[in-house]
Protein backbone atom coordinates (compact mmCIF):
# COMPACT_ATOMS: atom_id res chain seq x y z
CA UNK A 1 0.00 0.00 0.00
CA UNK A 2 2.75 2.42 0.99
CA UNK A 3 4.56 1.51 -2.23
CA UNK A 4 1.44 2.44 -4.19
CA UNK A 5 1.23 5.74 -2.31
CA UNK A 6 4.85 6.45 -3.09
CA UNK A 7 4.10 5.91 -6.75
CA UNK A 8 1.29 8.46 -6.61
CA UNK A 9 2.68 11.06 -4.26
CA UNK A 10 6.43 10.64 -4.70
CA UNK A 11 8.79 11.90 -2.04
CA UNK A 12 6.00 13.39 0.10
CA UNK A 13 5.69 10.02 1.83
CA UNK A 14 8.40 8.20 3.74
CA UNK A 15 7.68 4.64 4.85
CA UNK A 16 9.21 3.84 8.24
CA UNK A 17 9.44 0.76 10.42
CA UNK A 18 10.23 0.41 14.09
CA UNK A 19 9.89 -2.70 16.26
CA UNK A 20 8.00 -4.43 13.47
CA UNK A 21 5.40 -1.68 13.17
CA UNK A 22 4.96 0.18 9.92
CA UNK A 23 4.10 3.81 9.80
CA UNK A 24 4.52 6.63 7.35
CA UNK A 25 5.72 10.18 7.60
CA UNK A 26 3.62 12.34 5.34
CA UNK A 27 4.23 15.86 4.12
CA UNK A 28 1.87 18.40 5.73
CA UNK A 29 0.46 19.45 2.33
CA UNK A 30 -0.64 15.88 1.52
CA UNK A 31 -2.46 15.25 4.82
CA UNK A 32 -6.05 16.14 3.76
CA UNK A 33 -5.83 13.92 0.70
CA UNK A 34 -4.04 11.01 2.36
CA UNK A 35 -6.56 10.81 5.22
CA UNK A 36 -9.44 10.81 2.71
CA UNK A 37 -7.80 8.12 0.60
CA UNK A 38 -7.05 5.96 3.64
CA UNK A 39 -10.66 6.15 4.76
CA UNK A 40 -12.43 5.78 1.43
CA UNK A 41 -10.15 3.68 -0.74
CA UNK A 42 -8.02 1.73 1.71
CA UNK A 43 -10.97 1.19 4.10
CA UNK A 44 -9.36 2.39 7.33
CA UNK A 45 -12.75 2.97 8.89
CA UNK A 46 -11.81 3.22 12.56
CA UNK A 47 -9.84 6.20 13.86
CA UNK A 48 -8.12 4.76 16.91
CA UNK A 49 -6.25 7.77 18.17
CA UNK A 50 -4.97 11.21 17.33
CA UNK A 51 -2.12 12.65 19.32
CA UNK A 52 0.96 14.85 19.06
CA UNK A 53 4.57 14.98 20.23
CA UNK A 54 6.45 18.19 20.95
CA UNK A 55 10.07 18.64 19.83
CA UNK A 56 10.94 22.21 20.90
CA UNK A 57 14.43 22.12 19.36
CA UNK A 58 13.21 21.35 15.88
CA UNK A 59 12.12 24.01 13.43
CA UNK A 60 8.90 22.07 12.81
CA UNK A 61 8.07 21.67 16.46
CA UNK A 62 5.21 19.18 16.41
CA UNK A 63 4.65 15.65 15.22
CA UNK A 64 0.95 14.91 14.85
CA UNK A 65 0.05 11.21 14.79
CA UNK A 66 -3.07 9.48 13.52
CA UNK A 67 -3.52 5.82 14.48
CA UNK A 68 -5.95 4.11 12.13
CA UNK A 69 -7.38 0.63 11.94
CA UNK A 70 -9.21 -1.24 9.22
CA UNK A 71 -11.76 -3.85 10.26
CA UNK A 72 -11.80 -5.31 6.75
CA UNK A 73 -8.02 -5.79 6.59
CA UNK A 74 -7.35 -6.27 10.33
CA UNK A 75 -4.48 -3.85 9.94
CA UNK A 76 -3.26 -0.84 11.80
CA UNK A 77 -1.41 2.09 10.34
CA UNK A 78 0.11 5.24 11.75
CA UNK A 79 0.39 8.48 9.83
CA UNK A 80 2.63 11.21 11.17
CA UNK A 81 3.29 14.70 9.95
CA UNK A 82 5.42 17.59 11.10
CA UNK A 83 4.05 21.09 11.57
CA UNK A 84 5.45 24.36 12.88
CA UNK A 85 4.09 26.01 16.00
CA UNK A 86 0.91 27.93 15.22
CA UNK A 87 0.09 26.03 12.06
CA UNK A 88 -3.31 24.38 11.92
CA UNK A 89 -4.42 21.08 10.42
CA UNK A 90 -7.63 20.06 8.66
CA UNK A 91 -10.08 18.42 11.03
CA UNK A 92 -10.74 14.71 10.52
CA UNK A 93 -14.23 14.93 12.04
CA UNK A 94 -16.00 14.82 8.63
CA UNK A 95 -14.05 11.62 7.88
CA UNK A 96 -14.23 9.96 11.30
CA UNK A 97 -16.67 11.43 13.87
CA UNK A 98 -14.49 9.78 16.54
CA UNK A 99 -11.88 12.46 15.89
CA UNK A 100 -14.03 15.04 17.67
CA UNK A 101 -12.83 14.63 21.25
CA UNK A 102 -9.40 13.39 20.22
CA UNK A 103 -8.69 16.61 18.31
CA UNK A 104 -10.04 18.68 21.16
CA UNK A 105 -7.62 16.93 23.48
CA UNK A 106 -4.69 17.64 21.14
CA UNK A 107 -5.73 21.30 21.10
CA UNK A 108 -6.06 21.34 24.88
CA UNK A 109 -2.69 19.73 25.54
CA UNK A 110 -0.59 21.16 22.70
CA UNK A 111 -2.43 24.17 21.29
CA UNK A 112 -2.69 22.74 17.79
CA UNK A 113 -5.86 23.91 16.06
CA UNK A 114 -7.91 21.85 13.65
CA UNK A 115 -9.73 23.76 10.89
CA UNK A 116 -13.34 22.84 10.34
CA UNK A 117 -13.75 21.18 13.74
CA UNK A 118 -17.33 21.72 14.94
CA UNK A 119 -16.40 22.74 18.47
CA UNK A 120 -12.72 23.59 18.87
CA UNK A 121 -12.37 24.21 22.58
CA UNK A 122 -10.61 22.74 25.59
CA UNK A 123 -11.83 19.40 26.87
CA UNK A 124 -9.94 18.32 30.00
CA UNK A 125 -8.73 21.65 31.30
CA UNK A 126 -11.22 24.40 32.13
CA UNK A 127 -12.10 27.09 29.65
CA UNK A 128 -9.89 30.13 30.18
CA UNK A 129 -6.83 28.18 31.37
CA UNK A 130 -3.56 29.56 30.04
CA UNK A 131 -0.94 27.30 28.51
CA UNK A 132 -0.89 23.82 27.01
CA UNK A 133 0.52 21.33 29.53
CA UNK A 134 2.02 18.66 27.29
CA UNK A 135 4.36 21.10 25.58
CA UNK A 136 7.89 20.50 26.71
CA UNK A 137 8.34 24.09 27.90
CA UNK A 138 5.44 23.70 30.34
CA UNK A 139 6.92 22.61 33.67
CA UNK A 140 5.59 19.60 35.51
CA UNK A 141 4.69 21.70 38.58
CA UNK A 142 3.54 24.68 36.54
CA UNK A 143 -0.09 25.72 36.59
CA UNK A 144 -2.25 28.70 35.81
CA UNK A 145 -2.17 30.28 39.29
CA UNK A 146 -4.25 33.22 38.16
CA UNK A 147 -7.05 30.89 37.10
CA UNK A 148 -6.84 28.94 40.34
CA UNK A 149 -6.97 32.11 42.46
CA UNK A 150 -9.91 33.63 40.59
CA UNK A 151 -12.01 30.49 40.17
CA UNK A 152 -11.21 28.43 43.23
CA UNK A 153 -10.46 31.23 45.66
CA UNK A 154 -7.29 29.59 46.97
CA UNK A 155 -3.68 30.71 46.76
CA UNK A 156 -2.38 27.68 44.89
CA UNK A 157 -3.63 24.33 43.73
CA UNK A 158 -0.64 22.49 45.15
CA UNK B 1 -23.49 23.94 22.09
CA UNK B 2 -26.09 23.72 19.37
CA UNK B 3 -23.63 23.06 16.59
CA UNK B 4 -21.39 20.65 18.38
CA UNK B 5 -22.94 17.62 16.82
CA UNK B 6 -23.63 18.86 13.32
CA UNK B 7 -20.71 16.73 12.25
CA UNK B 8 -22.66 13.66 13.20
CA UNK B 9 -25.42 14.43 10.75
CA UNK B 10 -24.47 11.47 8.59
CA UNK B 11 -25.26 9.18 11.52
CA UNK B 12 -28.84 8.03 11.80
CA UNK B 13 -29.80 10.13 14.76
CA UNK B 14 -33.31 9.99 16.01
CA UNK B 15 -34.18 13.63 16.42
CA UNK B 16 -37.88 14.35 16.53
CA UNK B 17 -38.98 16.82 13.88
CA UNK B 18 -41.97 18.06 15.79
CA UNK B 19 -41.64 18.90 19.44
CA UNK B 20 -43.11 16.28 21.69
CA UNK B 21 -44.58 18.86 24.01
CA UNK B 22 -45.29 22.35 22.87
CA UNK B 23 -43.01 23.76 25.49
CA UNK B 24 -39.73 25.62 25.52
CA UNK B 25 -36.53 23.66 25.34
CA UNK B 26 -35.28 22.95 28.81
CA UNK B 27 -31.60 22.81 29.67
CA UNK B 28 -30.77 20.77 32.73
CA UNK B 29 -27.45 20.19 34.39
CA UNK B 30 -26.64 16.76 35.79
CA UNK B 31 -23.56 16.22 37.89
CA UNK B 32 -20.64 16.45 38.43
CA UNK B 33 -21.62 15.30 41.92
CA UNK B 34 -24.35 12.89 40.97
CA UNK B 35 -24.46 9.34 42.32
CA UNK B 36 -25.41 7.79 38.99
CA UNK B 37 -22.65 9.31 36.89
CA UNK B 38 -20.08 6.92 38.37
CA UNK B 39 -17.61 9.59 39.33
CA UNK B 40 -17.39 13.21 38.44
CA UNK B 41 -19.04 13.45 35.06
CA UNK B 42 -21.13 16.48 34.25
CA UNK B 43 -23.81 16.19 31.58
CA UNK B 44 -25.75 19.14 30.20
CA UNK B 45 -29.06 17.89 28.86
CA UNK B 46 -31.31 19.63 26.39
CA UNK B 47 -34.82 18.42 26.98
CA UNK B 48 -38.21 18.65 25.39
CA UNK B 49 -40.46 17.64 28.23
CA UNK B 50 -38.84 14.41 29.32
CA UNK B 51 -37.32 13.65 25.94
CA UNK B 52 -33.62 14.18 25.37
CA UNK B 53 -32.84 16.35 22.35
CA UNK B 54 -29.11 16.30 22.84
CA UNK B 55 -26.48 16.47 25.50
CA UNK B 56 -22.98 17.64 26.13
CA UNK B 57 -20.46 16.02 28.44
CA UNK B 58 -18.16 18.17 30.54
CA UNK B 59 -15.17 16.17 31.69
CA UNK B 60 -11.76 16.78 33.20
CA UNK B 61 -12.59 16.94 36.91
CA UNK B 62 -10.22 14.07 37.62
CA UNK B 63 -7.45 15.22 35.28
CA UNK B 64 -4.11 14.50 36.92
CA UNK B 65 -1.82 14.82 33.93
CA UNK B 66 -0.76 11.18 33.85
CA UNK B 67 0.85 11.60 30.43
CA UNK B 68 2.93 14.53 31.67
CA UNK B 69 4.01 12.59 34.75
CA UNK B 70 5.15 9.77 32.46
CA UNK B 71 7.61 12.09 30.73
CA UNK B 72 9.26 12.83 34.05
CA UNK B 73 9.61 9.30 35.38
CA UNK B 74 11.72 6.38 34.24
CA UNK B 75 10.00 3.50 32.48
CA UNK B 76 9.93 1.46 35.70
CA UNK B 77 8.80 4.34 37.89
CA UNK B 78 5.84 5.10 35.66
CA UNK B 79 4.50 1.54 35.89
CA UNK B 80 2.43 2.00 39.10
CA UNK B 81 0.90 5.22 37.78
CA UNK B 82 -0.99 3.47 34.98
CA UNK B 83 -2.95 1.47 37.57
CA UNK B 84 -4.56 4.71 38.68
CA UNK B 85 -6.32 5.36 35.40
CA UNK B 86 -8.91 2.60 35.18
CA UNK B 87 -8.72 1.78 38.87
CA UNK B 88 -11.26 -1.05 38.69
CA UNK B 89 -9.18 -2.84 36.05
CA UNK B 90 -5.68 -1.90 37.14
CA UNK B 91 -4.16 -5.18 36.03
CA UNK B 92 -5.21 -4.61 32.41
CA UNK B 93 -3.63 -1.16 32.42
CA UNK B 94 -0.39 -2.62 33.70
CA UNK B 95 -0.42 -5.37 31.10
CA UNK B 96 -0.82 -2.87 28.27
CA UNK B 97 1.96 -0.64 29.54
CA UNK B 98 4.42 -3.47 30.24
CA UNK B 99 3.82 -5.04 26.83
CA UNK B 100 4.36 -1.73 25.06
CA UNK B 101 7.67 -1.10 26.80
CA UNK B 102 8.65 -4.71 26.14
CA UNK B 103 8.04 -4.03 22.45
CA UNK B 104 10.34 -1.00 22.65
CA UNK B 105 13.01 -3.04 24.43
CA UNK B 106 12.45 -6.02 22.14
CA UNK B 107 12.05 -8.52 24.95
CA UNK B 108 9.31 -11.01 25.64
CA UNK B 109 8.05 -12.21 28.99
CA UNK B 110 8.74 -15.94 29.67
CA UNK B 111 5.87 -18.45 29.27
CA UNK B 112 5.11 -18.76 32.97
CA UNK B 113 4.81 -15.00 33.31
CA UNK B 114 2.55 -14.87 30.26
CA UNK B 115 0.25 -17.48 31.77
CA UNK B 116 0.00 -15.74 35.13
CA UNK B 117 -0.60 -12.46 33.31
CA UNK B 118 -3.54 -13.97 31.47
CA UNK B 119 -4.98 -15.42 34.69
CA UNK B 120 -4.75 -12.14 36.59
CA UNK B 121 -6.02 -10.05 33.68
CA UNK B 122 -9.03 -12.27 33.12
CA UNK B 123 -9.80 -12.28 36.84
CA UNK B 124 -9.69 -8.52 36.56
CA UNK B 125 -12.11 -8.58 33.64
CA UNK B 126 -14.54 -10.53 35.81
CA UNK B 127 -14.05 -8.11 38.71
CA UNK B 128 -14.60 -5.11 36.43
CA UNK B 129 -17.76 -6.61 34.95
CA UNK B 130 -19.03 -7.48 38.41
CA UNK B 131 -18.58 -3.91 39.58
CA UNK B 132 -20.29 -2.70 36.42
CA UNK B 133 -23.22 -5.07 36.92
CA UNK B 134 -23.75 -4.14 40.55
CA UNK B 135 -23.67 -0.39 40.04
CA UNK B 136 -25.56 -0.46 36.73
CA UNK B 137 -28.38 -2.51 38.27
CA UNK B 138 -28.40 -0.22 41.30
CA UNK B 139 -28.81 2.82 39.05
CA UNK B 140 -31.79 1.23 37.39
CA UNK B 141 -33.33 0.30 40.71
CA UNK B 142 -32.33 -3.29 41.45
CA UNK B 143 -30.44 -3.20 44.73
CA UNK B 144 -29.82 -6.92 45.24
CA UNK B 145 -27.23 -7.55 42.48
CA UNK B 146 -24.92 -5.00 44.09
CA UNK B 147 -24.58 -7.10 47.23
CA UNK B 148 -24.16 -10.30 45.25
CA UNK B 149 -21.47 -8.94 42.95
CA UNK B 150 -19.50 -7.19 45.68
CA UNK B 151 -19.60 -10.34 47.79
CA UNK B 152 -18.14 -12.39 44.94
CA UNK B 153 -15.71 -9.73 43.76
CA UNK B 154 -14.16 -9.88 47.21
CA UNK B 155 -12.87 -13.37 46.40
CA UNK B 156 -10.90 -12.02 43.43
CA UNK B 157 -9.52 -9.16 45.49
CA UNK B 158 -8.41 -11.67 48.12
CA UNK B 159 -6.38 -13.50 45.46
CA UNK B 160 -4.77 -10.19 44.46
CA UNK B 161 -4.07 -9.29 48.04
CA UNK B 162 -2.35 -12.58 48.64
CA UNK B 163 -0.38 -12.25 45.42
CA UNK B 164 0.90 -8.72 45.79
CA UNK B 165 -0.54 -7.14 48.91
CA UNK B 166 -2.82 -4.73 47.08
CA UNK B 167 -6.44 -5.13 46.20
CA UNK B 168 -7.14 -2.48 43.60
CA UNK B 169 -4.04 -0.74 42.30
CA UNK B 170 -2.05 -3.92 42.16
CA UNK B 171 1.08 -3.12 40.15
CA UNK B 172 1.09 -6.85 39.49
CA UNK B 173 3.43 -6.90 36.49
CA UNK B 174 6.89 -5.69 35.81
CA UNK B 175 8.41 -4.81 32.48
CA UNK B 176 9.69 -8.20 31.31
CA UNK B 177 7.54 -10.38 33.51
CA UNK B 178 5.91 -10.45 36.91
CA UNK B 179 6.40 -8.52 40.10
CA UNK B 180 6.25 -11.63 42.28
CA UNK B 181 6.30 -15.39 41.96
CA UNK B 182 2.86 -16.80 42.71
CA UNK B 183 2.24 -17.82 46.30
CA UNK B 184 1.90 -21.43 47.44
CA UNK B 185 -1.57 -22.66 46.67
CA UNK B 186 -2.23 -19.98 44.05
CA UNK B 187 -3.43 -22.45 41.45
CA UNK B 188 -5.70 -24.19 43.91
CA UNK B 189 -7.25 -20.95 45.08
CA UNK B 190 -7.90 -19.78 41.52
CA UNK B 191 -9.52 -23.13 40.73
CA UNK B 192 -11.61 -22.89 43.88
CA UNK B 193 -12.69 -19.44 42.84
CA UNK B 194 -13.79 -20.71 39.43
CA UNK B 195 -15.87 -23.46 41.01
CA UNK B 196 -17.32 -20.94 43.41
CA UNK B 197 -18.02 -18.36 40.72
CA UNK B 198 -19.56 -20.45 37.94
CA UNK B 199 -22.96 -20.89 39.66
CA UNK B 200 -22.85 -17.25 40.75
CA UNK B 201 -23.20 -16.05 37.15
CA UNK B 202 -26.41 -18.08 36.93
CA UNK B 203 -27.49 -16.46 40.16
CA UNK B 204 -27.02 -12.97 38.70
CA UNK B 205 -28.85 -13.98 35.56
CA UNK B 206 -31.73 -15.41 37.57
CA UNK B 207 -32.17 -12.03 39.20
CA UNK B 208 -32.13 -10.01 36.00
CA UNK B 209 -32.27 -11.74 32.62
CA UNK B 210 -35.99 -12.44 32.64
CA UNK B 211 -36.91 -9.87 35.26
CA UNK B 212 -39.70 -7.85 33.74
CA UNK B 213 -38.64 -4.51 35.22
CA UNK B 214 -35.05 -5.05 34.09
CA UNK B 215 -36.10 -5.97 30.56
CA UNK B 216 -38.46 -3.00 30.28
CA UNK B 217 -35.77 -0.62 31.45
CA UNK B 218 -33.04 -1.94 29.16
CA UNK B 219 -34.60 -3.30 25.95
CA UNK B 220 -34.47 -0.77 23.11
CA UNK B 221 -32.78 1.74 25.38
CA UNK B 222 -29.64 3.47 24.20
CA UNK B 223 -29.53 1.62 20.91
CA UNK B 224 -26.50 2.19 18.71
CA UNK B 225 -25.82 0.58 15.34
CA UNK B 226 -22.58 -1.14 14.41
CA UNK B 227 -21.94 1.53 11.79
CA UNK B 228 -22.23 4.33 14.33
CA UNK B 229 -20.03 2.44 16.78
CA UNK B 230 -17.24 2.19 14.23
CA UNK B 231 -17.63 5.81 13.12
CA UNK B 232 -17.40 6.99 16.72
CA UNK B 233 -14.52 4.68 17.57
CA UNK B 234 -16.51 2.76 20.17
CA UNK B 235 -14.90 -0.55 21.17
CA UNK B 236 -15.28 -3.31 23.71
CA UNK B 237 -18.57 -4.89 24.79
CA UNK B 238 -20.53 -1.92 23.39
CA UNK B 239 -19.25 -2.62 19.89
CA UNK B 240 -19.78 -6.36 20.25
CA UNK B 241 -23.35 -5.90 21.48
CA UNK B 242 -24.04 -4.11 18.19
CA UNK B 243 -23.06 -7.25 16.32
CA UNK B 244 -19.41 -6.71 15.42
CA UNK B 245 -17.36 -9.77 16.26
CA UNK B 246 -14.19 -7.94 17.12
CA UNK B 247 -11.98 -8.51 20.11
CA UNK B 248 -8.29 -7.65 20.15
CA UNK B 249 -7.55 -10.90 21.96
CA UNK B 250 -8.56 -12.65 18.75
CA UNK B 251 -7.99 -10.00 16.07
CA UNK B 252 -4.42 -9.15 17.05
CA UNK B 253 -3.50 -11.57 19.82
CA UNK B 254 -1.18 -10.30 22.53
CA UNK B 255 0.26 -12.02 25.63
CA UNK B 256 -0.44 -15.69 24.83
CA UNK B 257 -4.15 -15.51 24.16
CA UNK B 258 -3.74 -17.41 20.93
CA UNK B 259 -3.09 -20.57 22.99
CA UNK B 260 -6.51 -20.48 24.60
CA UNK B 261 -9.83 -21.54 23.30
CA UNK B 262 -12.64 -19.06 23.84
CA UNK B 263 -15.45 -17.37 22.02
CA UNK B 264 -16.37 -13.75 21.37
CA UNK B 265 -19.96 -13.23 22.50
CA UNK B 266 -21.90 -10.76 20.38
CA UNK B 267 -25.33 -9.17 20.51
CA UNK B 268 -27.73 -8.16 17.76
CA UNK B 269 -29.69 -5.08 18.70
CA UNK B 270 -27.00 -2.90 20.24
CA UNK B 271 -29.27 -1.91 23.10
CA UNK B 272 -28.64 -1.85 26.84
CA UNK B 273 -30.09 -5.33 27.28
CA UNK B 274 -27.75 -6.83 24.67
CA UNK B 275 -24.77 -5.16 26.25
CA UNK B 276 -25.81 -6.74 29.52
CA UNK B 277 -26.00 -10.17 27.89
CA UNK B 278 -22.63 -9.73 26.18
CA UNK B 279 -20.89 -8.86 29.43
CA UNK B 280 -22.49 -11.77 31.22
CA UNK B 281 -21.30 -14.11 28.45
CA UNK B 282 -17.84 -12.53 28.61
CA UNK B 283 -17.56 -13.45 32.28
CA UNK B 284 -18.26 -17.07 31.35
CA UNK B 285 -15.60 -16.93 28.63
CA UNK B 286 -13.11 -15.45 31.09
CA UNK B 287 -13.76 -18.38 33.39
CA UNK B 288 -12.99 -20.67 30.45
CA UNK B 289 -9.71 -18.92 29.72
CA UNK B 290 -8.58 -18.94 33.36
CA UNK B 291 -9.45 -22.61 33.63
CA UNK B 292 -7.21 -23.47 30.67
CA UNK B 293 -4.40 -21.19 31.83
CA UNK B 294 -4.32 -22.41 35.40
CA UNK B 295 -4.52 -26.02 34.27
CA UNK B 296 -1.42 -25.71 32.12
CA UNK B 297 0.70 -23.32 34.15
CA UNK B 298 4.28 -23.97 33.03
CA UNK B 299 7.28 -23.93 35.33
CA UNK B 300 10.16 -21.60 34.69
CA UNK B 301 11.42 -18.10 35.27
CA UNK B 302 9.01 -15.22 35.78
CA UNK B 303 11.25 -12.48 34.45
CA UNK B 304 12.92 -12.06 31.08
CA UNK B 305 16.42 -10.61 30.96
CA UNK B 306 15.87 -6.88 31.08
CA UNK B 307 18.49 -4.29 31.95
CA UNK B 308 18.23 -2.66 35.38
CA UNK B 309 18.44 0.74 33.71
CA UNK B 310 16.15 0.67 30.72
CA UNK B 311 17.21 2.69 27.73
CA UNK B 312 15.18 1.64 24.70
CA UNK B 313 16.56 2.74 21.34
CA UNK B 314 14.99 5.87 19.93
CA UNK B 315 11.71 5.09 18.23
CA UNK B 316 7.96 4.95 18.70
CA UNK B 317 5.54 2.13 19.31
CA UNK B 318 1.76 1.82 19.50
CA UNK B 319 0.38 -1.25 21.21
CA UNK B 320 -3.10 -1.96 22.43
CA UNK B 321 -4.92 -4.60 24.41
CA UNK B 322 -8.54 -5.53 25.00
CA UNK B 323 -9.27 -4.02 28.40
CA UNK B 324 -12.66 -4.81 30.00
CA UNK B 325 -13.98 -1.55 28.56
CA UNK B 326 -12.51 -1.68 25.06
CA UNK B 327 -9.30 -0.97 23.23
CA UNK B 328 -6.67 0.37 25.61
CA UNK B 329 -3.70 1.66 23.65
CA UNK B 330 -0.30 3.03 24.59
CA UNK B 331 1.78 5.14 22.25
CA UNK B 332 5.27 5.56 23.63
CA UNK B 333 8.05 7.60 22.05
CA UNK B 334 11.56 6.87 23.21
CA UNK B 335 14.52 9.19 22.65
CA UNK B 336 17.06 6.68 23.90
CA UNK B 337 17.13 7.98 27.47
CA UNK B 338 15.86 6.37 30.68
CA UNK B 339 12.57 8.29 30.55
CA UNK B 340 9.92 8.06 27.87
CA UNK B 341 9.89 11.14 25.66
CA UNK B 342 6.13 10.93 25.33
CA UNK B 343 3.54 8.55 26.71
CA UNK B 344 0.11 8.67 25.17
CA UNK B 345 -2.70 6.59 26.60
CA UNK B 346 -5.65 5.84 24.38
CA UNK B 347 -8.33 5.13 26.95
CA UNK B 348 -11.43 3.18 25.92
CA UNK B 349 -13.74 5.05 28.30
CA UNK B 350 -12.83 8.46 26.86
CA UNK B 351 -13.64 7.50 23.29
CA UNK B 352 -16.71 5.44 24.23
CA UNK B 353 -18.16 8.34 26.19
CA UNK B 354 -18.39 10.32 22.95
CA UNK B 355 -21.23 8.02 21.91
CA UNK B 356 -23.37 9.03 24.89
CA UNK B 357 -25.01 11.82 22.89
CA UNK B 358 -25.91 9.55 19.96
CA UNK B 359 -27.24 6.86 22.28
CA UNK B 360 -29.39 9.18 24.39
CA UNK B 361 -31.14 11.20 21.68
CA UNK B 362 -34.85 10.60 21.66
CA UNK B 363 -34.73 8.72 24.97
CA UNK B 364 -36.17 9.74 28.32
CA UNK B 365 -34.14 11.41 31.05
CA UNK B 366 -34.28 8.30 33.23
CA UNK B 367 -32.70 6.33 30.38
CA UNK B 368 -29.67 8.60 30.37
CA UNK B 369 -28.74 6.99 33.69
CA UNK B 370 -29.15 3.54 32.16
CA UNK B 371 -26.98 4.49 29.18
CA UNK B 372 -24.18 5.98 31.30
CA UNK B 373 -24.20 2.74 33.27
CA UNK B 374 -24.17 0.53 30.21
CA UNK B 375 -21.23 2.39 28.65
CA UNK B 376 -19.19 1.28 31.67
CA UNK B 377 -16.96 4.32 31.95
CA UNK B 378 -14.42 5.01 34.65
CA UNK B 379 -13.79 8.70 35.04
CA UNK B 380 -10.24 8.15 36.23
CA UNK B 381 -9.53 6.84 32.77
CA UNK B 382 -11.60 9.41 30.88
CA UNK B 383 -9.73 12.31 32.49
CA UNK B 384 -6.38 10.67 33.18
Amino acid sequence: MVAKFRGTYGSGITPLTYAGQNYMAVDRSLIPEILQVLRNEERFDYCVDITAVHYPKREKQFDVVWVLYSFARNERIRVTTQIVDGESLPSAVPIWPAANWLEREVYDMFGIKFDGHPDMKRILLPEGWKGHPLRKDYGILQQDNEWVQINLGIESGQ
Amino acid sequence: MTDQHSSLSNLDLETPEKPFLDANELVINMGPQHPATHGVLRVILRLDGEKVLGLECVIGYLHRGVEKIGEHRTYTMFNPYVDRMDYVAAVSNGLGYCETVEKLLNVEAPPRAQHVRVILTELNRIASHQLWLGTHALDIGAITPLFYTFRDREEILKIYEKYCGARLTTHAFRIGGLQYETYTGFEKEVKNFLDFFRPKIDEYEELLTTNRIWVERTKNVGTISAQDCIALGVTGPVLRASGVKWDLRKAQPYANYKNFDFEIPIGQNGDTYDRYLVRMAEMRQSVRIIEQAVGALPEGPIMAKVPKVMKPAAGEVYHSIEAPKGELGYFIVSDGSTQPYRVRVRPPSFVNLQALDVMCRGQLVADVIAVIGTLDIVLGEVDR
